[in-house]
């Protein structure tokens, strides 16, 4: 027994240095090395400023950008706070809230169903992607909002389309963030 | 459920077999002590640890010292998880000034990784500094599979072995399994992890100035994620670096991070059915067991998979169709990215086995598909499993298959040529016994104090019950993924949550441990016609069938009054 003790405590103290810091350090030495970007979040630079990563979802409220899906991280998209609802399907407080927002889409495209991804929040709160549906929905908005026609900002959402990983692999999806900046970019340039 | 999602789940299966065999095969090398490819690398490694810590590596154990071994390393191992959180303030690598964790969720958090569980009653993001989830929590991701992995070897040994007052040296299981199996794996996953975007930093929180809201900028949490997530999905652990777990995208930001950590997760549980076959010396018993684990598996998944496409019967104006365009079906607490396939089959997945991880949000499951990965923890995560308490939980209900097959024709149960007698009986119905009574009591007084138990639900009505359920089968299970909803950080939750982790750990490991020793010292018999053969398709539906009749005799009465019942009023368009 004691010298089983003497074991656990030795073996617990050098396996704490080997698995607790000389591995992670060892990983993020290789991440550092190798994939500098990605191990620091694939952050987006615009003039010298941080405005976010490209994998991490932003709010979005004006008519001018494409909408990201409801967040229950914080107030909204908080990368510092990930949080889904947690709400039951069988919670009043869900239901209200999707029709609620239900309600606040249709005033532009009334009658029009609107896809369950758009009014639904996400595990994380910080989902990056809309369903391709929901992103086809909300062209008529963006476009009346930026005088622009229908076809030509339906024709930037088809180029910011990613199929299944692979082909396979996943759903397909559209960027918000990367949309938006592209929605920006084409605007600064007429 | 479409053709793509069922393409996407016949992939991750013939991945997986292709996978299991050899590294199975290389597993019972490394537990038979003999030589690997990494020999040349390792053995002086594993030689020097020996040396420092004062291993006799060639003295073995018998199943009384192999447990109070294991024992006293889990409680030092805990004691120091414990003071690191209670001091991170004064610690290295805290770049958010974080404050020293408060006792009840300092316990909580140490029992709960000690464990294997990893059951989280705290928002990583801000309580946790990056040495504490390196140094206090990672590296219970190790040793805790580690650990799990030597004590199922152990009873392996004690089938096998005829006479033997033996059954390993637990300080030469752990130690092997961490060098030769987990940190190779892990050094291989978690750098296609970073491939994908997992990020693997130690900066201090980014702040970003949004492109809608610049004065209210975004701070995007940072951190040591990638090496931890590997061992995390490896080891059946689950604790995320993140609060939501492998649904955060820097967890898990594409559809192929999700598909190796679902891999990750169920490779070395479904290996081991192999090593069981090499070891015991009938490959044949190692298949059947595998194939009822599969069949359970594709079970769970069909079932949360059709449940999940399907519309909520009470929205309005809402397109829940799935199409060409949209994954459809319920959506909330799901990412885009995975889609209802790839969050059907990581939920299965996580819960036939003691993982834990989620990449969505099982609160808001439908009421049945809810219901399919609690009752996945119900039945004891035996379907892989927890890496290696998945094999030595399954190998309980293959005691208690063989003994009511005997019962059936009226002879003593043989099992592999071990006579199963009274003792190897009692120790496994108590392993059976322990999980249910924990549960259920404790589930019972939180529903019965309002200001203790029913102050934490988020959801009301037969969900609020729900939660309470899954909280305690999750922690007795060791599974830790949690009906998040529920507030489990408070005094009540926290020290019974605890103390439930730590019943359905060691309660659980010690009688495995009798029967590991009690097998061992048994002669061999050799076959006669009368035996049970054990590696035939009839074994395999004798064992589901033990199985789900334990199962639902134990859970049915407890999940009628929750997801059963929330699932017919919603239909009746009643909510809560």
């Amino acid at each position: 027994m004691t010298s089983n003790l003497k074991i656990a405590i030795r073996f617990t103290l050098i396996t704490t240095v080997l698995l607790g810091i000389i591995y992670p350090l060892l990983v993020t030495a290789f991440a550092h090395l190798t994939m500098p970007s990605k191990a620091d979040g694939q952050l987006i630079v615009r003039d010298g400023k941080v405005i976010g990563s490209e994998i991490i979802g932003q709010n979005f409220t004006g008519d001018t950008y494409f909408h990201s899906r409801p967040s229950a991280a914080g107030n909204g998209y908080d990368a510092a706070n990930s949080s889904g609802s947690n709400y039951a399907q069988s919670n009043k407080k869900l239901v209200d809230r999707i029709q609620g927002d239900v309600a606040t889409y249709q005033k532009t495209e009334p009658g029009k169903p609107v896809p369950i991804d758009l009014v639904t929040t996400s595990g994380s709160g910080l989902d990056p992607d809309i369903s391709p549906a929901a992103a086809l929905y909300q062209v008529h908005r963006v476009a009346m909002a930026r005088h622009l026609s229908d076809a030509s900002v339906e024709t930037l959402v088809q180029t910011h389309m990613q199929g299944r990983q692979f082909g396979i692999l996943g759903e397909p999806r559209v960027n918000v963030l990367e949309l938006n900046l592209a929605l920006d970019d084409a605007a600064s340039q007429h | 459920m479409t053709a793509n999602g069922w393409l996407q789940i016949l992939i991750f299966l013939a991945v997986l077999i292709a996978l299991m065999r050899p590294l199975g095969l290389y597993m019972a090398r490394v537990f038979e002590g003999e030589r690997t490819f990494l020999d040349p690398v390792l053995r002086p490694v594993e030689r020097t640890l020996y040396r420092l810590c004062g291993v006799k590596a060639e003295v073995e154990m018998g199943w009384r010292e192999y447990g109070v071994a294991m024992l006293l390393f889990s409680v030092v191992s805990l004691l120091l998880t414990y003071l690191i959180e209670r001091v991170q303030h004064i610690l290295p690598w805290n770049p958010q000034k974080l404050a020293g964790v408060e006792q009840a969720l300092a316990w909580n958090t140490a029992s709960s990784f000690t464990t294997n569980t990893n059951w989280q009653s705290y928002v990583p993001e801000t309580t946790m500094s990056y040495f504490t989830q390196m140094v206090g929590l990672a590296y219970h991701n190790f040793l805790s599979a580690a650990v799990g992995v030597a004590v199922a070897v152990a009873l392996v040994r004690g089938i096998a072995r005829k006479q033997s007052a033996t059954i390993g040296n637990f300080w030469v299981d752990t130690t092997r399994c961490i060098l030769y199996v987990l940190l190779p794996l892990c050094l291989v996953i978690a750098p296609l992890l970073i491939g994908q975007g997992v990020i693997q930093n130690l900066h201090p929180y980014t702040t970003a100035q949004t492109l809608e809201h610049a004065a209210t900028p975004q701070t995007i949490a940072q951190g040591p994620v990638a090496s931890q997530e590997a061992i995390k999905m490896l080891g059946t652990n689950g604790g995320g670096f993140f609060n939501t777990n492998s649904a955060h995208p820097f967890e898990n930001p594409t559809p192929f991070s999700n598909f190796l950590e679902i891999l990750a997760m169920f490779l070395i549980p479904a290996a081991l059915t192999v090593t069981l076959g090499k070891m015991s010396g009938s490959s044949g018993h190692g298949w059947a067991v595998f194939a009822c684990m599969l069949l359970l598996w594709f079970v769970g998944v069909f079932c949360i998979y059709a449940s999940e496409s399907r519309p909520h019967p009470l929205l309005h104006g809402v397109d829940q169709h799935v199409s060409a365009s949209q994954a459809g079906g319920n959506q909330e607490g799901k990412e885009v990215r995975f889609g209802i396939t790839g969050t059907a089959l990581f939920a299965a997945t996580t819960t036939d086995e003691s993982c834990g991880a989620v990449n969505g949000m099982h609160d808001s499951f439908t009421p049945l598909g809810g219901m399919v990965v609690l009752s996945n923890i119900m039945l004891g995560e035996i379907v892989f499993g927890g890496v290696g308490s998945g094999l030595y939980g399954m190998l309980v209900y293959v005691v208690l298959a063989v003994f009511i097959a005997g019962l059936m024709v009226g002879r003593t149960p043989e099992y592999l040529g071990k006579k199963i007698e009274a003792f190897d009986v009692k120790m496994a119905m108590l392993y059976v016994l322990i999980f249910p009574v924990v549960i259920l009591i404790l589930t019972a007084i939180s529903v019965l104090a309002p200001q203790m138990g029913l102050s934490s639900l988020n959801n009301n009505g037969p969900h609020g019950l729900t939660e309470i359920l899954y909280a305690f089968t999750s922690a007795a299970g060791n599974n830790g993924s949690a009906f998040a909803g529920l507030n489990a950080n408070t005094h009540w939750y926290n020290i019974t949550l605890g103390f439930t982790m730590l019943a359905g750990r060691f309660l659980m490991m010690i009688p495995m441990l009798a029967i590991a020793g009690n097998l061992a010292q048994k002669r061999s018999v050799p076959p006669s016609p009368g035996t049970f053969p054990v590696n035939s398709s009839l074994f395999t539906i004798l064992l589901t069938g033990v199985i789900l009749i334990v199962g639902a005799l134990t859970f049915f009465p407890a999940l009628s009054l929750g997801p059963i019942l929330e699932h017919l009023l919603l239909q009746h368009g009643i909510l809560f």
